[in-house]
C-alpha cells in the first residue's frame, strides 16, 4: 500500500517572524519546519502501512526554495522519500495554485490513499484537501478521526460537532486527518540518521507540466487587500467584592448583552 | 513559570566556533557526523526535550518521587511516561559505540544533547546520566559476556545503572567502605551490604536496573586498594538476556532532600535475605581504578548540570524582568512603571548570568571536545595531549560551573524580586535543584585539591603551561582590536596573575604540599576565571569573523561584561592562593578548636 502525505514547511509558530508589507504575507526566508498539523497525517500513514504489513508512506511538499527540514523530520518518522517541487515561481501561490501543484506530484505517485492535514498552520485556508480530490478525480472525505483500510475501501470515522459519520469510499481517496486524533512519534535519532540518505526528488513546476502562469502572483486568484496586527488583549476589569459584586457582574454581562 | 526554550543559536555558536567540530568529524570513527545531520539531531533533540520532558519539571519538584510500602518507588508524575519515549528516541545512544547499538558520535555532541536534558529536567536527567557511568564502566571493564548481556539494553536506556560507592561511613573516603563480597563457589559473588545516596536506585521507569557495587572481598587490603567493583542485578538475567528472578537488593528508604525531589535517592540494602548475587567487574581490588575511568566522563556531567540549570534560571529571569514593572527607570515619562529590564541593576544581573553561561557552555563542551581527542585522536600525541587537557579542565568544569550554577540560579532569585522567595514562582527550584551539584561526584574541595595536587604536576607542569600559552594566543589575537581593549587588558592582567600563582604553586606545593592545598579553591577559581575570559574572547573573535554584525555586537559586548565583571577580579585571588597554610594551622589550633 502506498500512501502519500502532503507536508507543509512552515515559519516555526514559536518564533514566527512577520509579515511582508509588500506581499502582505508570512517572510519565509527563515528556517522552516515541518507543520504540526501534518505531523498527525504521516503518523496515521505510517501506522496504516504498518497495519497492512506493506507498503510506504511518501511526501509531497512545496516551497519557492529548496527547503527541506521540515521534511526531513517527517522522513526520519519513518517515511521512505519525498516528492520536493522546489521552484521560485510559487511563491504567492494560493490555495487553487498549491492544489494544482500538488495533485499532479501526487497523480505520479499513484497512491492507494492520499492524507492531508484540515488546514495548515499558516495559511489556515482549509481548502487544499478537497482541491487536490477534485483535480484528481477522486473522492474526498474531511476530518478523519480514524482511518481503516479494508481491501480497496477506506472506512473512516469523520469527525463532526455532534460525535463522528461512518464514511466509506472507495480506494484510491484523499482524506483530511483532524489535528490531535493520533500522537505523532518524535523521530529516533537513528530515524534521523536514516533521513539522511531518503530519497527527496526535487521537482520544478514545469517538470510536473504546468504553467508557470498558473501557480504563484502570476497565477493567483486572490488579492490580500489590507492586513492589520491583532488587537492587543486588553487587561480584564478586577472587580472587588464590597458587598455588591453580583449586581455589578450582572450589570457587566447585561451590557454584553449575554442575558 | 517560562517553557524553556533550547539556546540553540548558542549551542550551534559553541560547536563551531569554540570547539573546532570539523576537526572531530575527522577523527577515528566520527566521519558521519556531518554538519547536516548534526544540525538534524539538534533540532529534534531541542524539540523533544522541549516538549516531552520540560513540562515535568514542575510536578518532578513539587510532588517528587515516592517510595512505597512494598520497597517499589514509584517516579514522579510524567516520569515514566517521557522516560519511555527517550528510551523509544534512542536519545541516550548517541555517544555511545555502534556495535551495541548506540550511534558512535563524537561526546562533544553527546554533551550538547545532555545539556538540553538536564535544562529540561536535572533530576531526571540522572538516571540516563548514571546509566552512562555504568555502561561507561562496562565498555572498559567489563567481560565480553557482561559487554554482551548488559549493554545494548542499557544503551537504549530499557535498563537503568546505578553506581554504589557511599556508606554512611564513607562519603569522600570510599576507601573506609564495609560492604562485603563473598565468592559462591560457581563463580558469582555474594553481595552483603549497605550503600547510601544511590541516585535512582529504585524506580518504575525501566524493566532493569543493573547496580554497580563497590565491594571488598574476604582478605583485601585496607583502604581504596582493597576494592573490587560488581554487576548486581535488580532483576538476574537468563543467558538469552530475558528477565529471571528478582535478586536480593531493595531500597529500604528514600532521602527527603533540599532539590532534584523527582530523583529518588535511594539506601540501598543487598543481601538481607539469601544474599545478593553479583558478578565481578575487571580485576579483584581493581574497584577503584574502573571508578576512575568514568570520573571524568561523570564531572564534567555534572559541570554541565550547573550551565544547564543556570541557563533555566536565566531564561526564566529574563521574561520577568521584561513582564514585571516596577518604579521608574531613568529616562521613562513619568507615572509609569517600567518594566525592571530597563534598571540598570537588573540588566547588570542578567548580563552577568548570560556571559557565565557562554562562558561555562565553551568550557564543557571543549572539556568535551578534549575527551574526544583522547579517545579517537588522529595519533598517540593527539590522544595523550587530549587526555591530559581533559584532566586539566575536568576539575574546572565540575567546580567552577557547580560553584557559578548556585550563584547564578540565586541571582534569578533576586531578580525575581518577593516572588523568587514565593515557591509558586517555580524559580526557587532551579536554586534548590543545582545545590547539590557543588557536593556530588567529588566536592568542590575535592576538585581543588585534584587541581593542584594531580593536574598542576602533570608531565612537570608542562600541561598548565601549554594551557595557559593557549590563553596568551588568544590574548595576542585580541591585539589592535578597539571594542574588545578592554578584554585584551583584564585577559592580560588575570593570566599574568595566574601564570604567576600558578608557577608559584608548581614551586612551594611541591616542597610544601599544605601550602598549596591551602590555596587550591582560590585557584581553581583563578584559572577558570581566566579560562572563561579566553573562551569569550574567542567567542568574540569568531563573531566578527562571521560577518554578522548582530552577533559581533552581542559577543563582543558579552566578553567585555565578562572581563569587567569576572576577570578583573581574578588577580585579587592570587593573595589567597599564596597565602600558605600557616594562618589555617594557627586556626585550627586555636579559633576551630572546638
Amino acid at each position: 500500500m502506498k500512501v502519500v502525505v502532503c507536508v507543509k514547511q512552515i515559519p516555526d509558530p514559536a518564533d514566527p517572524g512577520e509579515l511582508d508589507p509588500d506581499s502582505k504575507t508570512l517572510r519565509r526566508d527563515v528556517k522552516l519546519i515541518l507543520d504540526e498539523s501534518d505531523s498527525y497525517g504521516v503518523e496515521m500513514a505510517l501506522q496504516l502501512v504498518d497495519t497492512a504489513g506493506e507498503g510506504e508512506v511518501h511526501l509531497v511538499s512545496m516551497v519557492p526554495n529548496n527547503e527541506v527540514s521540515g521534511l526531513r523530520t517527517a522522513l526520519a518518522m519513518g517515511a521512505a522519500g519525498a516528492s520536493l517541487i522546489s521552484d521560485e515561481c510559487l511563491a504567492g501561490s494560493d490555495a487553487l495554485g498549491t492544489a494544482k501543484v500538488l495533485a499532479k506530484a501526487i497523480a505520479a505517485q499513484e497512491p492507494d490513499l492520499v492524507l492531508t492535514a484540515t488546514e495548515s498552520s499558516d495559511g489556515y485556508t482549509g481548502t487544499v484537501p478537497v482541491q487536490i480530490a477534485e483535480l484528481l478525480g477522486l473522492p474526498s472525505v474531511t476530518f478523519a478521526k480514524e482511518i481503516e483500510i479494508d481491501g480497496s475501501t477506506a472506512k473512516v470515522k469523520r469527525q463532526t460537532e455532534a460525535g463522528y459519520d461512518d464514511v466509506e469510499c472507495p480506494l484510491p481517496a484523499v482524506v483530511s486527518v483532524t489535528a490531535g486524533v493520533v500522537e505523532p512519534r518524535y523521530p529516533s535519532f537513528k530515524g534521523i540518521m536514516a533521513a539522511k540518505n531518503k530519497p527527496v526528488e526535487e521537482l520544478t513546476v514545469e517538470a510536473l507540466g504546468i504553467d508557470a502562469g498558473e501557480v504563484g502572483w502570476a497565477g493567483s486568484r486572490q488579492d490580500i487587500v489590507e492586513i492589520t496586527a491583532a488587537p492587543v488583549r486588553e487587561a480584564g476589569e478586577i472587580i472587588e467584592d464590597e458587598g455588591d459584586a453580583h449586581e455589578r457582574i450582572v450589570a457587566f454581562l447585561d451590557e454584553l448583552k449575554v442575558l | 513559570m517560562t517553557d524553556y526554550r533550547t539556546p540553540l543559536a548558542d549551542i550551534r555558536f559553541t560547536l563551531r566556533n569554540i570547539v573546532d567540530f570539523d576537526a572531530l568529524t575527522g577523527l577515528e570513527g566520527f566521519a558521519h557526523a556531518e554538519p547536516d545531520l548534526v544540525d538534524g539531531l539538534l533540532d529534534e533533540a531541542a524539540r523533544f526535550f522541549e516538549q516531552v520532558v520540560a513540562p515535568t519539571n514542575r510536578d518532578g519538584d513539587t510532588v517528587g518521587s515516592r517510595r512505597n510500602d512494598d520497597g517499589s518507588v514509584t517516579a514522579a508524575p510524567g516520569l515514566k511516561e517521557a522516560y519511555r519515549l527517550y528510551v523509544e528516541a534512542g536519545w541516550g545512544g548517541v555517544g555511545f559505540p555502534e556495535e551495541y547499538g548506540g550511534g558512535n558520535f563524537p561526546w562533544t555532541l553527546s554533551i550538547a544533547i545532555q545539556e538540553m536534558l538536564t535544562s529540561a529536567n536535572m533530576a531526571f536527567s540522572l538516571c540516563p546520566l548514571l546509566t552512562q557511568g555504568a555502561i561507561d564502566a562496562l565498555i572498559h571493564h567489563g567481560s565480553e559476556i557482561q559487554r554482551e548481556i548488559y549493554l545494548e539494553k542499557m544503551i537504549s536506556g530499557e535498563w537503568s545503572g546505578t553506581m554504589n560507592l557511599t556508606e554512611s561511613q564513607a562519603g569522600s573516603d570510599v576507601g573506609a567502605l564495609a560492604t562485603k563480597a563473598v565468592p559462591r563457589g560457581d563463580g558469582t559473588w555474594s553481595i552483603t551490604g549497605q550503600k547510601i545516596f544511590i541516585t535512582w536506585g529504585e524506580h518504575d521507569m525501566a524493566d532493569n536496573i543493573i547496580h554497580l557495587v563497590l565491594a571488598r572481598t574476604p582478605d583485601s587490603p585496607p583502604g581504596t586498594k582493597g576494592i573490587s567493583l560488581f554487576l548486581v542485578p535488580k532483576f538476574l538475567v537468563d543467558d538469552d538476556g530475558g528477565l529471571g528472578e528478582r535478586n536480593d537488593v531493595s531500597c529500604v528508604s528514600i532521602e527527603h532532600k533540599l532539590g532534584i525531589h523527582a530523583s529518588p535517592t535511594c539506601v540501598m540494602s543487598y543481601g538481607d535475605n539469601e544474599g545478593a548475587i553479583g558478578w565481578m567487574i575487571g580485576e579483584e581490588n581493581a574497584g577503584m581504578r574502573a571508578m576512575f575511568t568514568m570520573m571524568n566522563m561523570a564531572r564534567l556531567s555534572v559541570g554541565l548540570e550547573g550551565l544547564a540549570v543556570s541557563e533555566r534560571a536565566y531564561q526564566q529571569a529574563l521574561a520577568y524582568a521584561h513582564e514585571r514593572r516596577q518604579g521608574r527607570a531613568p529616562g521613562a515619562p513619568k507615572g509609569v512603571s517600567s518594566p525592571i529590564v530597563d534598571h540598570p541593576d537588573i540588566q547588570r544581573t542578567l548580563l552577568d548570568m548570560k556571559s557565565c553561561i557562554d562562558a561555562m557552555r565553551g568550557l564543557c563542551y571543549r572539556n568535551a571536545e578534549a575527551l574526544d581527542h583522547a579517545g579517537h585522536g588522529i595519533d598517540d600525541d593527539d590522544r595523550r595531549r587530549g587526555a591530559q587537557l581533559a584532566a586539566l579542565l575536568t576539575p574546572l568544569s565540575k567546580a567552577w560551573c557547580t560553584d557559578l550554577g548556585v550563584e547564578l540560579t540565586n541571582e534569578s532569585v533576586q531578580v525575581h524580586g518577593g516572588m523568587g522567595y514565593i515557591e509558586e514562582a517555580g524559580v526557587a527550584q532551579h536554586l534548590r535543584d543545582v545545590r547539590i551539584t557543588p557536593i556530588y561526584e567529588g566536592t568542590n574541595g575535592i576538585q581543588a585539591i585534584d587541581l593542584v595536587g594531580r593536574k598542576l604536576p602533570l608531565d612537570g607542569g608542562a600541561v598548565v603551561r601549554a594551557h595557559l600559552d593557549s590563553i596568551g594566543v588568544t590574548l595576542a589575537d585580541l591585539d589592535g582590536i578597539d571594542e574588545l581593549a578592554s578584554v585584551a587588558g583584564h585577559l592580560a592582567a588575570a593570566l599574568d596573575a595566574t601564570t604567576k600563582a600558578t608557577e608559584w604553586l608548581l614551586e612551594v606545593g611541591s616542597s610544601n604540599p599544605l601550602d598549596g592545598l591551602a590555596g587550591a579553591a582560590d585557584y581553581l577559581a583563578m584559572l577558570a576565571s581566566t579560562t572563561g575570559g579566553q573562551i569569550l574572547a574567542d567567542a568574540a573573535l569568531a563573531a566578527r569573523e562571521s560577518g554578522d554584525a548582530d552577533l559581533a555586537r552581542n559577543k563582543a559586548l558579552l566578553a567585555r561584561f565578562f572581563a569587567a565583571h569576572r576577570l578583573a577580579r581574578v588577580p585579587g585571588l592570587r593573595a589567597g592562593v599564596e597565602s600558605g597554610i600557616d594562618d589555617l594551622a594557627l586556626g585550627r589550633a586555636g579559633i576551630l578548636a572546638g
